[in-house]
Formats: structure tokens, sequence, C-alpha cells
């Protein structure tokens, strides 16, 4: 056989000829075009009018863009320049950049903020991403504390009291855990409240209320009930919590950053803080409504049926004029609850509503096997929701859960409508209002759209990284 | 389950059997859920006591029949100043459900069409849909319904650009005017009974086409005979029609809106706040509907489109017999909360000043009369109402509509 390749049989090739291209109309661009473009009459069509669009599109928004304006003082200005051409004055983004992102905030204090969000990067990524290290979870349980100090300056030592405080009651609820989750949780919310509250107080007032009406009934006088301890009333007593953040303020007043009002806090930054706020309250809120709508005993069930139908089936604005003018006389008259604080109150029971549905879809969807398995094994309901139920069906929940998250961040531009200086509320009070910007509406709502549109689109797209993770079964 | 934990009732009852004892521990989680909940509302609805006193407030729903005061600009009934707030709110609830309708069913149809037109074959339409999809799905409505109403009350002519001999401004084939106040088209013009007798027959023919393809349906299913459906339920449509409006000397005529000083009279006025608010409603929600469209198509598995193709059904057949039936299972739960969807968004209509309940007893008679739990109050009644009435008629349709396990 070697002999046939010979170098004087000159008629055989010795060496291989290098493949030809194809030819045009069986590969290359030509048939991608034919294939995804004009397969048939009907695509031609389509194809064509795509096109149109797309050019009349282009045509319409390129000399937008080609002509902006940037750098000039007011709307007037810009028209000068442009002199009846068509063209964005981007000059509002460069004048009210600052105030979009962060509504009234002081300018000197800008770097509060900024640092506040680097580090929501840092506290959220061990959230996220379940490979880096694990000790980054316990910055993540003091970010709340930091951040809050942070944008809201005042003394550290609020924030860390209240940090404090919890990591004393989980403490006792870590010890009481091992025997009886119940008592291990009603021993954290008494120990918790201990520190921060005056329970016992409160307690023996309702009694003394109570007593009141049924002497009032047999026709006798008040009644009180209470403990006296040295000259003070126990229902008057401070907690211990306002006595040592009264003494450390007294003693170390360095660390107070300026304070800033909740006014002030505006812009995509109050988007930003609700958003992430509202989210992670709404998620241990929405687990416990989940489960209490799975729950066989009757008045459990029922009033979370009754709760998530009601929350479900009126829009996020009544809910936020409830924060507005109705909620504020629920709580104690002294107490004077910021209006900040209501809105997170009213969107954090709105979102919790929608996501213990999501997890509900998520407990449905596990076999019952799982839960028989929980029972044989001999644990107990929270043990086995803990340990085996929970773990999977929040696994399957994620995709909604995100969806959810989504749609609550979009929502909160609806606190513009209680006049509250988010940033479509900026944009539409004190941008649209001002005299040298008064007519512009598609540049500043343009930025608004595509803030938006970087944020969900990103969340979006780790939503579907996370679930192609966490695909553990076989397809 | 209880049986094997039945510690035996020898020994009487004692206390810790409350808690370890299956038979008595729901109830006494039960009755501490209980207590806790009524300590809560005690303490509520104390504060609330204490402070309506403080204020002097009372609760009281006589507001309802003191005259409004107020205008409004869109009014489905009957309605001045001079109503009450109650009449106001049921206008306001009227404007609501209008928008409400108009915007469900143009995002079905764009919804339906952008779901599908995303899984065509041709590369450049269903990236367009994508982009579409993902543009408005990620931007919040509220943006939208701004953006699309200064958009078009700054684009717009004023009424005064039509006017003049050579006017800057045309009307659109001289029946539809493109205002900043509004866009106004052609009315119907009835002319006494025979107007009734036509708008019945139309009627009729509409019934009629509905009776004809189901007769069609159940001569196929009992005979095999297979009539045709297209033209014959044109003709039914539109030929009785005709005949009548002839017949019966047009008793039926367009009005045309006509500039009459400074502003255009005659046919309908639809307000910039309406078609803002229906415009961006429709476009958002057919963003999250197409999804779901492209869902069910998708979750229809392929070997079901093959077996209809091997059993030698022509693609529209496919389509229309065998995918779309089994996907429409799968499309109308999420449909039904995108209805609710939009009800609840369209209260963002205080954004532009439609006046929907919202903007009504919500806003004008919620600043007059400082009723403000009460206001609050009766608007969540309303849309509570209204999604509870949606889900329950859709829930009857996805019923009808569901797989029959036998």
């Amino acid at each position: 056989m070697s002999d046939n390749t010979n170098n004087d049989v000159s008629y055989v090739r010795t060496e291989f000829l290098e493949p030809s291209e194809p030819p045009m109309a069986v590969g290359g661009p030509v048939k991608w075009i034919k294939d995804n473009l004009f397969s048939s009459w009907f695509n031609s069509i389509l194809t064509v009018i795509a096109l149109y669009f797309i050019i009349r599109i282009a045509v319409g928004v390129y000399p937008w863009f080609a002509n902006s304006v940037w750098g000039t003082d007011g709307l007037a200005a810009c028209r000068e320049i442009l002199d009846g051409a068509t063209g964005a004055c981007f000059s509002i983004l460069q004048e009210r950049w600052n105030q979009m992102l962060f509504g009234f905030y002081p300018s000197e204090e800008y770097w509060r903020p900024i640092v506040g969000l680097i580090l929501l990067a840092v506290a959220a990524a061990p959230v996220l991403f379940w490979t880096l290290p694990r000790q980054l979870l316990y910055f993540t349980g003091i970010y709340p504390f930091l951040a809050y100090w942070l944008v809201y300056g005042g003394s550290i030592w609020f924030p860390i009291l209240l940090l404090v405080a919890l990591c004393l009651s989980y403490l006792a609820y870590a010890r009481f855990v091992k025997s009886s989750f119940v008592g291990a949780i009603a021993v954290f919310i008494i120990a918790f409240s201990v520190l921060m509250l005056n329970p016992l107080g409160g307690l023996l007032s309702l009694v003394s209320f109570v007593a009141t009406q049924l002497s009032q009934l047999l026709g006798g006088g008040d009644v009180t009930v209470d403990l006296i301890i040295g000259d003070r009333r126990l229902s008057d007593l401070m907690p211990l919590f306002g006595y040592l953040q009264g003494w450390l303020d007294g003693s170390f007043l360095g660390l107070a950053l300026p304070e800033v009002t909740t006014r002030d806090v505006g812009g995509f930054m109050l988007n930003m803080i609700l958003g992430t706020i509202c989210v992670s309250l709404s998620i241990p809120l929405g687990i416990v409504l989940a489960l209490g709508r799975q729950s066989n005993l009757p008045v459990i069930k029922g009033f979370c049926v009754i709760f998530i139908e009601f929350i479900r089936g009126v829009p996020l604005i009544t809910l936020l004029f409830v924060a507005n003018v109705m909620l504020a006389y629920f709580f104690p008259a002294e107490s004077n609850p910021d209006l900040i604080l209501r809105v997170i109150i009213m969107i954090t029971m709105f979102s919790a509503a929608y996501i213990a549905e999501v997890i509900r879809g998520g407990l449905a969807a596990l076999p019952r096997g799982q839960y028989e398995a929980g029972d044989s094994l001999g644990l107990d309901y929270p043990q086995s929701m803990r340990l085996i139920i929970l773990p999977q069906a929040l696994k399957i929940s994620i995709p909604g859960i995100v969806n959810v998250a989504v749609g609550l961040f979009k929502d909160t531009t609806l606190v513009s409508v209680i006049s509250m200086f988010d940033l479509v509320g900026i944009i539409r009070g004190p941008i649209l209002g001002s005299t040298q910007w008064t007519g512009i509406y598609w540049e500043v709502f343009g930025f608004a759209a595509l803030l938006f549109f970087v944020v969900c689109y990103g969340i979006s797209q780790y939503s579907q990284w996370l679930e192609r993770q966490l695909a553990t079964d076989h397809r | 389950m209880s049986t094997t934990t039945d510690p035996g009732t020898e020994g009487g009852f004692r206390l810790s059997q409350l808690i370890y004892d299956t038979r008595y521990r729901s109830t006494t989680f039960q009755v501490i859920a209980v207590a806790v909940l009524a300590y809560c509302l005690y303490q509520l609805y104390g504060n609330a006591r204490q402070n309506f006193a403080d204020a002097d407030l009372n609760i009281s729903w006589l507001f309802l029949w003191e005259p409004a005061g107020y205008d409004i600009n869109q009014r489905p009934i009957e309605y001045n100043s001079q109503s009450t707030h109650l009449r106001a709110s049921i206008v306001g609830a009227i404007n609501t459900i209008i928008v409400a309708v108009l915007a469900c069913i143009s995002a079905t149809v764009i919804g339906v069409f952008a779901g599908v037109a995303r899984l065509s074959n041709n590369w450049i339409v269903s990236k367009m849909m994508s982009a579409y999809v993902e543009a408005f799905r990620n931007v919040p409505v509220l943006i939208w319904i701004l953006i699309i109403f200064l958009a078009m009350s700054n684009a717009f002519p004023q009424p005064r650009a039509f006017r003049g001999e050579t006017p800057d401004a045309e009307m659109l084939w001289g029946m539809f005017a493109f205002t900043n106040r509004g866009v106004y088209v052609p009315s119907f013009v009835n002319d006494g009974a025979m107007a009734t007798i036509f708008w019945l027959v139309i009627l009729a023919s509409i019934v009629g086409v509905f009776a004809y393809r189901r007769y069609a349906k159940k001569l196929l299913y009992d005979t095999g005979r297979l009539l045709p459906t297209g033209w014959p339920s044109l003709a039914i449509l539109i030929v009785p029609g005709l005949l009548a409006y002839f017949i019966l000397g047009q008793p039926v005529g367009l009005e045309n809106p006509e500039l009459k000083g400074f502003n255009f009279q005659g046919g309908v006025h639809l307000r910039l706040s309406l078609i803002a608010l229906w415009f961006a409603l429709a476009i958002y929600t057919g963003a999250f509907i197409a999804e779901n469209v492209r869902a069910g198509i998708q979750a229809i598995s392929k070997g079901q489109t093959e077996a209809a193709a091997s059993l030698g059904l022509r693609p529209g057949r496919i389509m229309n017999l065998v995918v779309l039936p089994q996907a429409l299972r799968v499309i109308i739960p999420p449909l039904i909360s995108q209805y609710l969807n939009i009800t609840k968004n369209s209260s963002l209509a205080i954004a532009v000043g439609y006046m929907d309940i919202t903007g009504t007893l919500g806003g004008i008679t919620l600043n007059q009369t400082g009723r403000a739990i009460e206001c609050v109050l009766l608007l969540m009644l309303f849309y509570l109402c209204v999604s509870l009435l949606i889900s329950f008629f859709m829930n009857i349709y996805n019923n009808a509509m569901k797989l029959k396990e036998r």
C-alpha cells in the first residue's frame, strides 16, 4: 500500500486539499438571513414591516441624541442652542443629578449614602452567592444597623444598643431552642421586650383597665393595679434601653454623625431604601403567613387567609393612603411615628401577602412524602419545617420571590403619590415645577426609566442564573 | 396518630397535657393566638379611641349625602357639583371600571400578539418582541403613565392649530382630531325607533354567528360533515346589518367632531388622562401577558404538535384544535391575576388627574371632608369587591376550560 504514495505517481495528490467554502446559498450569512428572515412570504412581509419600524424609530431618535445639549442652566438656553432642531437637553441630568439620586440630602454628607451603597454590595454578596465565605454573613447581620446610622445619622449608640439587645435575646433563644422552639421564641420575645420596652407595665395597665370596667359595672370606682418599686410605679418606669442610651450619649458623643431628617432622604436612594428594607422584612413575615395558611388550626388559618386575601385585593395606593392619613391614629398618642416608618410598615405587609402566596405554592408543590418523612423521624412541627420542608419549599419559591421583589421595587415609586420625594416625586415636584426646567420630560423620565431598568433587569438575570444553579433535579 | 401518643387518662387531667397532649395542644395554641390577637387589637383600638378623643374626631358616614361641590370632567352618569359625595364616588367607580375594561381588552390583544410573535421563527420579530417585553416589565408603570401623558400633551397640537385657511394640523380622515386637550372621535347619532331596530339586528347577527358556529361543530361531531365557517360567519355578520341599514332608511349616522370657537364640539371627547392611563396600562400589562402566553404555548409538549401533524392536520388546525386549547389552561390562571393587577393599577389615575374612584373618593372628597378613615375604608372595600368579583367570574371560566379528569 505504501508504494502508492510514491512521488513518481504524478496524478495522485500527496497532500489534502483545504476544504472549500460551502456555496453561499447553504451556509454563512446568506443562509442565516434566508432561514431566519425570509423563510416564507409571510415571514418576509413581517421582516419588512419590522425593519420599517426599526428604521423609523432610529431616524426619529438619532438626531435627538446626536444634537443633545450639555452644560446649559435651563431649558430656554437649550432651545436657543438647538435653534428649532430636534435634540435632547441633557444639561438637566448634569444639574439635577445629585437631586435625582439623593433628594434633598445635604450635599456635604453625600459620602454617607455612597459608603452605605458600597457596603450594601458587600452585605448582600454572601446572601446572593453562597460560594463566598460564610463569615461575611456576620457583616450582613451588622449592616442594617450600620446603614441606618450612616444614612440618618445621629448617635451611634441607638443602633449599637439595638444590636446588642437583639444579640442578647438571640443568645437566650439559642439556649432554649434545643428543648422547645416555641418556648425559645417566647424567651426571645420576652428578653427583647424587657430590654427594649416595658411590657410588664403595659400588661399592668391592661389589668387595671379591665378591673376598672368590671368595678364600674358593679358600681365601684376606678381600680389601679401596679407595682411600686422605691418611689416609682412600674407602669411609668423607663426601659433599661433608654437609660443606657441616655448615659452613653451623655458620656461619649464623639461618634455622632449630623442627623438628617427623613424628609431630606429622597431620590433614587429612597426607592433603594424602601425596596431593600421591605423585601428583607417581608420574606420572614411571608413565611410565617404561608405556614399559617397551611396550618390545620382553624383560627390561625382563618386569620392568615383573611389577611392575605384582603391585602391582595386592594391596590398599594390605598395602603399608602392608610399609612399617610390613618395609621398614625393607631399608634400611642405620644409616639408620633415618622411617615417613612408608616410607609415601610404598609409596604412590608403588602409584599408579605404576595410572598406568602408564592411560598404557599412552594409548600404545596412538595410531595406529601416529605411531610410524612418528617413525622416518621419523630420531628415535631417546628423541627420538620425548619429542617425538611422549608429548605425545599423556599428553593422552589425563589423565582417567584424575586418576581415579587422586582415588582415591589417598581412599586416604591407610588410613594410619590403621597408626596414623598422619591425619584418620581423629585421629578414631578421640584424638577418639573422649577421655572428653568418646566416643559422637559423625555430626558428626566427616560433617565428614571433607565435607572429602574438596570436594577430590575439585573435582578431578574440573577434570578435566572440562580434557577439554573438550584436545578438539582435531572432533566 | 393520636392513638400512639395517647398518654392514658387514668391519672386524671394534668396541666402539662395542654401542651404535650395532641388532643388539647391545638386548642391551647389557638386560645393563645386569639388572646394575643385580642390584646393587639385592644391596644390599637385603645390608641385610636384616645387619639380620636384628643383630636375631637368621630366616625360618621353622613358626609356621603352632603353636596360634593367639585366638578368631574368625565361623567358617564348625570353629575354636577351640587350632587352628593356618594354620587361623586359612584361616578369615580364607573370611570375606574371603564378604564379597567378598556385596558384589559387591549392588554390581552397586545399580550397574545407579542407572546406569539416572540415565538416566531423570524429572528428580527422575536428579538423586537423580547426588547418590548423586557423594556416594559422592568420599568415602573407609573413612569410609563407619566411619560405617555406628558408626551401626548406636548406632542399634540392645540385645538386652535386646526383653524384657518392653511391650518397647522389636520384631522385624520376628517373624523379624528388629536389635540392636547384630548382625542375627539365621531359618535353615533341615532334616529328614533328605526335606530333601535337597526342595533337589534346587529346584535341578532352577532348571536347568529355564534349559533351557526355551534351548529357547524355539532354537525361535525354528529355526522362528520364539515361546513365552512369563515365566509358564512362574515356574511351573517355583515349582510343583515347592511340590508337593515338601507331598508330602514339610514337611521344611524356618524357625527364628526367640529371646531367651534376655541374647542371641538360634537363626537366623543376622550381625555388625554384616560388615553394615557389606558394605553400605559395596556402596553405595560401586555408585556406580562406576553410572557404568560409564551410560557403557556411552550408548556405544550412538542409531541402534541407532532401527533396532530401525523394525523394529517394542517398547521392552522394544529394551532386551533390541539395547541391553543391546551395552552389556554396554562394561560388563564395568570391572566386572571393580570386582570386584577390592571384593576388595581388603574388607581394610578390619580397621577394624571383621571377622575376614577381614587381621584374622587380617595382624593378630593377625602381632602374636602377630612373624613380620612371613612374614605379610605370605602375605597378599600370597593377594590376588594371588584377583585373578588373578577376572580369569581374568571374562576368559573377557568373551571369550564379546565381539563376534565375522569
